[in-house]
């Protein structure tokens, strides 16, 4: 009685807790969703803004509403636009199985290493966030150049008499895709790894398992999570990145970041750039719904076991 | 062939068949098991008992290889396996609070050890049934861990450990994860469990209750040596030095030189007590030399008229009464402030019409002299 009267007590300050997030999304991420919705449904146009308006309205009263499906039309018609949304599928993808294959030893070693060391290798980890991602960018740069650092060092030894070409390529741009989204994948891998309960793998070599037996079944399938999470904390920013396959890619890279890009400031045409975002995040959050609707479905199948 | 003609030639001469042999485990400096000797019967439970730090985890860790010892020797069935890996072993254990995969199933749990084997997909599947029945966990063999009760996961954590069938089982502190009255109704199921199997079993607990219960042999750790090893009623009725005493149920301990020594009866002088206690029996041991006699309280006598002074008797206050239903303890306070513990049957005052004494009243305790067990070390 007392307990749930309490509990009518503490609502409203609840509310207000969840109210503050719940306002930030609402006003930072869904108005500006449904903005550059709208924007997508409009015709390029000599204006400022250079678009159309949807609804015209006379003298307080709503004369038509005018939805433009133009561009969408475009992208879907266009090889172009395809090709490019593939291609940063798949360079998202390619980064992240190299980011997982990288970032799981390490965060499997932080996890495992002295809880004294722990801090400071997951401090080495963070340490680069210290520093501006563009001016790390550049850094790389400086690094893969054709006059760069990597390059002098390698004829300065007289290893190659010619420089090699690192830049403006596959090469490069995985490099610093990976160089710059590993942190992301390390972080949630080692949180789970360092709260798995070490007696399952002495329960696991007791039975019979030995070392590598016992991490596929046992660390691996607990990890799970930690794979999923990390995942997708990698590709997602991926696939719109723009920065590194424009500073670093090849001219050949086709991102759709850099498509983006292109329709807004060289072409002017916001509409077009708007439709371009908006399958994009349709893109990526139909996956997401889905794998989150078999999460949900897995723990409620394992309820009813 | 050969190798079984010689077990069965060894068995015939009484080999023991776990032999752990002057086994020393450090840890930087400190020794957390220092020079254990024990031998093992075959189909034996035995149960290391101590206090928390002990030894007792670290030496059953070394059975299962998940420590290696320092320096002694671990021969299991005439197999040294001092040096073996834990899943070279045959030998398994169950953990405390288990250790269940979490991600498995029960039966995957239970088949676990017995897919790391490469055993065919149909022995597996009857031995995973066997096992289930065994332990009474048919309907629930495809749950996971977290939907178990903490007494359904110690069944399964148990025919886990068994499924393969193991040479040697380990059981680290069973039932503590348990609360109490489900422990000792599981207590029971587990011995009957392991001897339906016929499995021969080391289990470490610091719960004398549970080693009495369960064990055929008790052996006493405290840092890291071996004090005492016996049957439960050899290690209550003749303990072996005052630890075992004082660690396995309740005692009164009194210290004094012995005063007296004939071949059949010595004297020992008890400051706390204030007179000397007789023993009806001789001792190993020169005169004067300091020892220490342990008198259970069941044995103390409690009686409110007042005793002739001598030999056994003392007189004091009752300090505390702790009234446990059947019986309860009094705590008497003697002249010298020791307190001495006498357990007296509920219904011991009614039947000689006495009135019950209570606290503050002066009260007489006293012994057989065939009760102190006197103890040298």
């Amino acid at each position: 009685m007392n307990m749930s009267r309490l509990m009518r007590k503490l609502k409203p300050g609840k509310g207000a807790v969840i109210a503050v997030p719940f306002f930030w999304l609402l006003l930072f991420f869904l108005v500006p969703f449904f903005i550059v919705l709208k924007i997508s449904f409009a015709e390029q146009d000599l204006a400022i803004p250079p678009f159309t308006s949807l609804l015209q309205i006379e003298d307080g009263v709503l004369q038509s509403l005018s939805l433009y499906f133009g561009n969408f039309h475009f992208i879907f018609t266009d090889g172009l636009y395809a090709a490019t949304y593939l291609s940063s599928l798949k360079v998202a993808f390619f980064t992240t199985v190299m980011c997982l294959l990288l970032g799981y030893p390490i965060a499997y070693a932080i996890a495992r290493a002295d809880p004294a060391r722990r801090n400071v290798l997951l401090m080495l980890v963070m340490l680069p966030f210290w520093t501006s991602f563009l001016l790390r960018v550049y850094a790389w740069m400086g690094l893969l150049n054709e006059t760069g650092l990597i390059n002098n060092f390698l004829m300065s030894i007289g290893l190659i008499s010619e420089p090699l070409h690192l830049f403006h390529n596959d090469f490069s741009l995985y490099l610093v895709m990976v160089y710059a989204y590993l942190p992301f994948m390390i972080l949630p891998l080692f949180s789970h790894l360092v709260k798995m309960d070490m007696r399952l793998l002495e329960a696991a070599a007791d039975l019979g398992a030995g070392p590598i037996k016992a991490f596929l079944t046992i660390t691996l399938p607990l990890s799970k999570n930690g794979i999923i999470a990390g995942s997708m904390m990698v590709f997602i920013p991926a696939v719109g990145e723009f920065v590194i396959p424009e500073l670093v890619g090849g001219t050949d890279t086709l991102m759709i970041g850099k498509v983006l890009w292109n329709e807004f400031f060289d072409n002017n045409n916001w509409p077009m750039a708007s439709a371009v975002a908006i399958i994009m995040v349709l893109m990526l959050i139909v996956p997401i719904a889905l794998l989150h609707r078999y999460e949900t479905r897995e723990l409620e199948g394992k309820g009813n076991a | 062939m050969v190798e079984t003609v010689k077990q069965a030639a060894a068995s015939a001469q009484g080999a023991p068949y776990l032999r752990i042999a002057n086994v020393v485990k450090k840890f930087g400096d400190t020794t957390a098991v220092d020079g254990v000797d024990l031998d093992i019967r075959k189909n034996e439970i035995f149960a290391l008992l101590g206090s928390s730090g002990c030894g007792k985890s670290t030496l059953l860790r070394m059975l299962a290889g998940m420590e290696r010892p320092t320096s002694g020797k671990i021969i299991l069935d005439g197999e040294d396996i001092t040096a073996l890996a834990p899943y070279d072993r045959p030998i398994n254990m169950m953990f405390q609070s288990y250790a269940l995969f979490p991600h498995m199933s029960v039966a995957d749990n239970i088949a676990f050890g017995l897919k790391q084997d490469k055993m065919p997909k149909g022995e597996i599947d009857a031995r995973v049934a066997e096992m289930l029945d065994l332990v009474q966990m048919r309907k629930y063999a495809n749950r996971k861990p977290y939907q178990l009760s903490g007494g359904q996961q110690q069944r399964v954590a148990l025919a886990r450990s068994l499924a393969k069938r193991p040479k040697l089982l380990l059981l680290d502190e069973p039932l503590g994860a348990l609360d109490k009255k489900l422990r000792q109704q599981t207590q029971l199921e587990l011995v009957n469990t392991l001897e339906q199997v016929g499995v021969t079993c080391i289990m470490v607990t610091h719960d004398q209750e549970e080693a009495m219960t369960m064990a055929t042999r008790i052996g006493i750790m405290s840092e890291g040596q071996l004090l005492q090893i016996g049957s439960p009623a050899e290690i209550y009725d003749y303990p072996n030095c005052r630890f075992t005493a004082e660690f396995i149920g309740d005692t009164n301990m009194f210290a004094g030189p012995v005063v007296v020594d004939e071949p059949d009866s010595v004297e020992i002088d008890a400051p706390e007590l204030g007179s000397r206690i007789h023993i009806d029996h001789g001792i190993t041991g020169p005169k004067g030399m300091q020892v220490w006699a342990s008198i259970r309280p069941e044995d103390v006598h409690l009686d409110v008229v007042p005793q002739p002074a001598g030999p056994n008797v003392a007189r004091g206050q009752v300090h505390d009464i702790a009234y446990l239903g059947s019986f309860s303890v009094y705590h008497v306070k003697l002249a010298s402030g020791k307190v001495v513990k006498s357990m007296v049957a509920a219904n011991h005052w009614h039947e000689n019409s006495i009135t019950p004494p209570t606290w503050g009243d002066t009260v007489y305790v006293s012994w057989r002299p065939d009760m102190p067990v006197v103890l040298t070390r």
